[in-house]
């Protein structure tokens, strides 16, 4: 059976990891590598690192650390924050990389999501969308690493993105992230049923009955989560064993 | 010596990191000599199905990979490079593959999440030498909007996601 996945987050800034809002403990999640060998041996289903700055700054993702990270870490991994090309995704592939994220630039230019899924295959091309509330039910898309408005809205967005060749949605709610009071349920439950592809819940875990609302209630496929495993207030194996009590299928 | 092909298309990195951390004598390349040479090869996936054939095409490798394994040399499709072997993919149009395994590459069908992406278990019947460490039921990674349904009996695992696959 197909198991939810449980996908810690690692923001990436000046080749470190960043911490959430409370910063705690955090000794050895100041690198990523270890942080991510860590993780796979935890037993996360998978990793995603995003370059937090990229994005806003115009950088590219830093190949290097991926093939770093590719060397220690036996897990999928999904890279994003910059990426803004075809040459970016063939470099951030060719690194080690399993899947790259897309964010600001398949926005502004949705053309990239056709061509890269043509050439590298749908799987590997993540559309990321940062959504605000608008109203009761509807939520705006918002870019450059939720600094700039757009007008759109998120669940059209991923609809349409969906049908440009995105393989996932990496959907994050800008209200609840970083607030650790749980996950836009209504939020990820509109997109998910929208599209026909993955949506990867993100922005919001705080505790473990979080995971399961969004997977149950929001119908996410996957749950992304940063500070409940960055600060060791979980670990992934008790995230795990939780959900599977809770009925949810997982690797173990 | 184990050749992985490098194709311009491919996670190629982390099935070679792989062979080193066993151990193996490993070597990335793109070039017939060494795909005639090479005690074993290996396709790696992550790609679309037609830019792959268009790739080995342009690299003058598509009648050295078929001359290898119609030889009998070993050979390790993982994914796409398991697909390819096919008599044909839909992926993007219908596409011509190898041909050594008679049988369609599929995409699946309606009702479900596409990809199929996570981890699922596999099972199998009887053990074959690939699977000799591997317990009945383990888990692995998929990813993928396709898979490969042959015409003749070669299946040695399926995992199951809406149907049953191999």
């Amino acid at each position: 059976m197909l198991t939810k996945r449980i996908i810690p987050c690692l923001d990436i800034k000046d080749g470190r990891v960043v911490k959430g809002i409370e910063f705690k403990n955090l000794r050895d999640a100041g690198d990523p590598v270890e942080a991510g060998k860590r993780y796979s041996e935890e037993g996360a289903d998978e990793l995603v690192f995003l370059d937090i700055n990229a994005s806003a700054e115009n950088r590219k993702s830093t190949v290097d650390l991926v093939s770093r990270v590719a060397e220690s870490v036996f897990i999928p991994f999904t890279v994003g924050g910059g990426i803004s090309e075809m040459e970016d995704i063939r470099k951030i592939l060719r690194a080690g990389a399993d899947k790259v994220s897309i964010n600001t630039a398949a926005f502004e230019n949705p053309e990239l999501i056709k061509q890269s899924s043509e050439e590298f295959g749908v799987q590997c091309i993540v559309c990321a969308i940062d959504a605000r509330k608008k109203e009761e039910g509807s939520w705006e898309v918002y870019l450059r690493g939720g600094r700039q408005a757009t007008g759109t809205d998120a669940v059209e967005w991923a609809r349409k993105a969906s049908g440009l060749g995105a393989g996932e949605i990496l959907l994050t709610s800008m209200d609840a992230d970083g607030t650790e009071d749980g996950y836009d349920i209504e939020l990820t439950k509109a997109v998910a049923e929208a599209v026909n592809i993955p949506v990867i819940a993100s922005g919001g875990a705080g505790n473990l009955k979080h995971l399961a609302d969004v997977i149950k209630c929001g119908k996410a496929d996957a749950v992304l989560a940063a500070s409940i495993f960055h600060f060791r207030q979980h670990s992934i194996r008790e995230a795990k064993l939780y959900l599977q009590k809770e009925g949810i299928p997982v690797r173990l | 010596m184990i050749v992985v092909i490098d194709y311009n298309l491919g996670n190629i990195k982390s099935v070679f990191r792989g062979f080193e951390k066993i151990k193996a004598p490993v070597k990335i390349s793109s070039s017939s000599d060494d795909i005639n040479k090479a005690d074993g090869i290996v396709l790696p996936g992550v790609g679309a199905f037609k830019k792959a054939m268009e790739n080995l095409d342009s690299l003058g490798l598509t009648g050295t990979i078929k001359k290898n394994i119609v030889s009998g040399k070993p050979y390790l499709g993982i994914c796409l490079g398991l697909q390819i072997l096919f008599s044909s993919s839909c992926e993007h149009g219908e596409t011509a593959g190898l041909d050594i395994i008679k049988g369609k590459v599929k995409k699946f069908g309606a009702g479900l999440k596409i990809p199929h992406m996570g981890w699922n278990s596999v099972q199998y019947e009887e053990k074959t030498p690939v699977f000799k460490e591997v317990g009945n039921g383990s888990y692995f990674y998929f990813d993928h909007s396709y898979y490969v349904e042959p015409s003749e009996e070669t299946v040695c695992a399926t995992t199951i996601y809406g149907n049953e696959f191999t």
